[in-house]
């Protein structure tokens, strides 16, 4: 118990002074979470806004493989990156993995499913009376598709933040492709995962503090977001 | 040349026919009405007529050209049109921007979307309102800045779904001014569809009435009031005595209709012979206490069977030999003592009453 204690406390000495790894740590995992977001967030808005606005055969099927997707484990998702980026695979010849890249790549396509089947989600949630009143109003179907996604903007960026909070908290994944290499590739999950197991308590603590705590922005900002829907 | 033109259209959803072989052509200015009990398909007659769905059958002409099933041609045609929705949703902005939308999605200037968004508002009398998150607004306001939102485009065609149907009296009044005033203004052609049948004869300069999906007849306001050509839409304009007859003599137009065994006088252009219902509207029936006070063709002794006070009015009910529905006023009541089981004259001119056929 002394010892949770006396972790607890140094982890908050090093959060208060800045520490030098803890920062670097934290702002390498905030870069590449923000970075796979980001590149999600340009596929699959616009690839959820495609689904959502046409009508096609096995529409229905194809939303359900993309939820079921919300739960896909992060270690399915990093040994597929994995394999397509090892030196066998047939993206290899791009000298990618173990590099911060490769986990922006494999976090995206990890949250890809949930930022495009939020999406889909956000936009069924409009009301079906404002598609029709823009095209009763004049609209084409480009300027009824932005009123519409315009109506869903907080339900959509609900989606996107669900996706930042997969990407920062998920460990597998950027473990298998990131390798976890000190000063390259380290974030916080794969950090606290080696510390914890080489005995460095404090710094497990510190950093796990510092991942709640982005658990805890991103869940303020969610509510937020959900009252002004 | 009309500018709207309905060929037989039909509309089906899941396999039940909502709306059967509809001919109706409207012309340029012309303000028309839709009247007909919930569910007879004025919804859905106007949003197939502003293209907004496309028929199951049959074909629309606008200005002359069948656009029914060209995406392009429809695009082109609503934008010279609008349309306010019965329960008009608001989009998530001010109204300002709610009212300007129409005109940016037609690329207009800034200064033009400007000044008509700023006239459209004054019209409709929400000025004031032009920074309010338009989610916030009550109904009636939501229903101006709906009207506004649509008149802003400056359409060559209104089209106007029950308008004043959620609102309160006040605010359904201020809607009518507006829309009477727009009308009178700038020669829009509307089509507007109400239940409300004293809005659809005040606003409109002919009306179509819809009944089970079909339109059962088309006319000026007193044709479809005073003469309507059957049963069903005679009991939906409110002639509440519907007497089944049969001509028992005709003398040139006068007709002596028997109802009951007893001989009515009426109008007809049908033959000695027919089966016919006799239309009589109830403020057309005067109750005296005496025979000698009615210079009527026909007068009736019967007693009051049933009185229900409705606002100012009393519906009295009399049992001539046949069931006869009138109105009084509350005053006129009282001072001729009328009551329960009273004995009273009921009296109607042969010239206020319409038959039609009836087919047995």
């Amino acid at each position: 118990m002394e010892e949770i204690w006396n972790g607890f406390v140094k982890a908050i000495q090093l959060i208060v002074t800045l520490d030098p790894e803890v920062m670097e740590i934290t702002g390498r995992s905030l870069a590449i979470a923000a970075a796979s977001c980001l590149l999600a967030t340009a596929i699959c808005i616009p690839l959820g806004s495609l689904i959502h606005f046409n009508r096609f055969a096995g529409k229905r099927a194809l939303i359900n493989v993309i939820q079921t997707m919300y739960s896909v484990p992060t270690v399915v998702i990093g040994l597929l990156v994995f394999l397509l980026f090892s030196r066998a695979g047939p993206l290899g010849y791009m000298e990618l993995l173990f590099t911060p890249t490769v986990m922006v790549i494999g976090q995206a396509v990890l949250i890809a499913p949930i930022v495009a089947g939020l999406t889909i989600t956000a936009l069924s949630g409009v009301d079906k009376a404002v598609p029709e009143t823009a095209t009763a109003l004049g609209a084409d179907r480009f300027q009824v598709a932005l009123l519409t996604m315009r109506e869903a903007r907080f339900a959509m960026l609900t989606a996107i933040v669900m996706g930042f909070g997969r990407a920062i908290s998920e460990v597998g994944l950027a473990l298998m492709v990131g390798g976890n290499i000190r000063g390259y590739t380290r974030v916080l999950t794969t950090a606290i995962a080696l510390e914890t197991s080489k005995g460095d308590i404090e710094l497990s603590i510190a950093l796990g503090i510092i991942l709640i705590a982005v658990a805890l922005i991103i869940n303020i900002a969610l509510n937020r977001l959900q009252q002004r829907k | 040349m009309a500018l709207l033109e309905a060929q037989n259209i039909g509309q089906t959803y899941d396999g039940k026919a909502v709306l059967q072989d509809i001919s109706l052509s409207i012309g340029s200015g012309e303000v028309f009405a839709l009247i007909g009990p919930t569910g007879a398909g004025k919804t859905t007659l106007l949003r197939l007529l502003d293209f907004l769905e496309t028929p199951s059958t049959g074909a629309i002409l606008f200005d002359g050209t069948d656009i029914t099933r060209s995406n392009k041609l429809r695009l082109g045609a609503r934008r010279r049109m609008s349309f306010v929705q019965q329960k008009p949703v608001s989009f998530s902005m001010n109204v300002f921007d709610n009212v300007a939308c129409g005109l940016r999605w037609r690329r207009q200037k800034s200064s033009a979307v400007r000044s008509k968004v700023e006239t459209a508002l004054e019209l409709v009398g929400m000025a004031d309102y032009r920074n309010r998150d338009a989610r916030t607004l009550s109904g009636g306001e939501t229903q101006r800045v709906a009207i506004a939102r649509a008149l802003v485009t400056q359409p060559e065609v209104l089209f106007l779904d029950e308008p004043t149907a959620n609102l309160d009296p006040v605010s359904a009044g201020k809607v009518e001014e507006t829309l009477a005033h727009v009308i009178q203004e700038h020669r829009t052609t509307v089509v507007m569809a109400t239940h409300d049948m004293t809005q659809g004869q005040w606003l409109a300069g002919r009306i179509g009435v819809l009944i089970g999906g079909a339109l059962q007849q088309t006319g000026s306001p007193t044709e479809i009031f005073c003469a309507p050509q059957s049963k069903e839409v005679a009991e939906f304009v409110g002639v509440e005595n519907i007497l089944s007859g049969i001509i028992a003599a005709k003398d040139d137009t006068l007709a002596t209709v028997e109802v009951n065994g007893r001989a009515i006088q009426a109008i007809s252009d049908f033959a000695t012979g027919d089966t016919v219902y006799v239309l009589i509207r109830p403020e057309d029936i005067i109750f005296t206490m005496t025979k000698d006070s009615s210079s009527a063709r026909n007068v009736f002794e019967g007693e009051i069977i049933r009185m229900n006070t409705v606002g100012p009015l009393v519906r009295i009910e009399v049992d001539c030999g046949f069931p006869l529905l009138g109105v009084v006023t509350r005053q006129a009541a009282e001072e001729m003592g009328f009551v329960f089981g009273k004995k009273i004259f009921a009296s109607f001119k042969a010239t206020a009453l319409h038959t039609i056929r009836r087919w047995t």
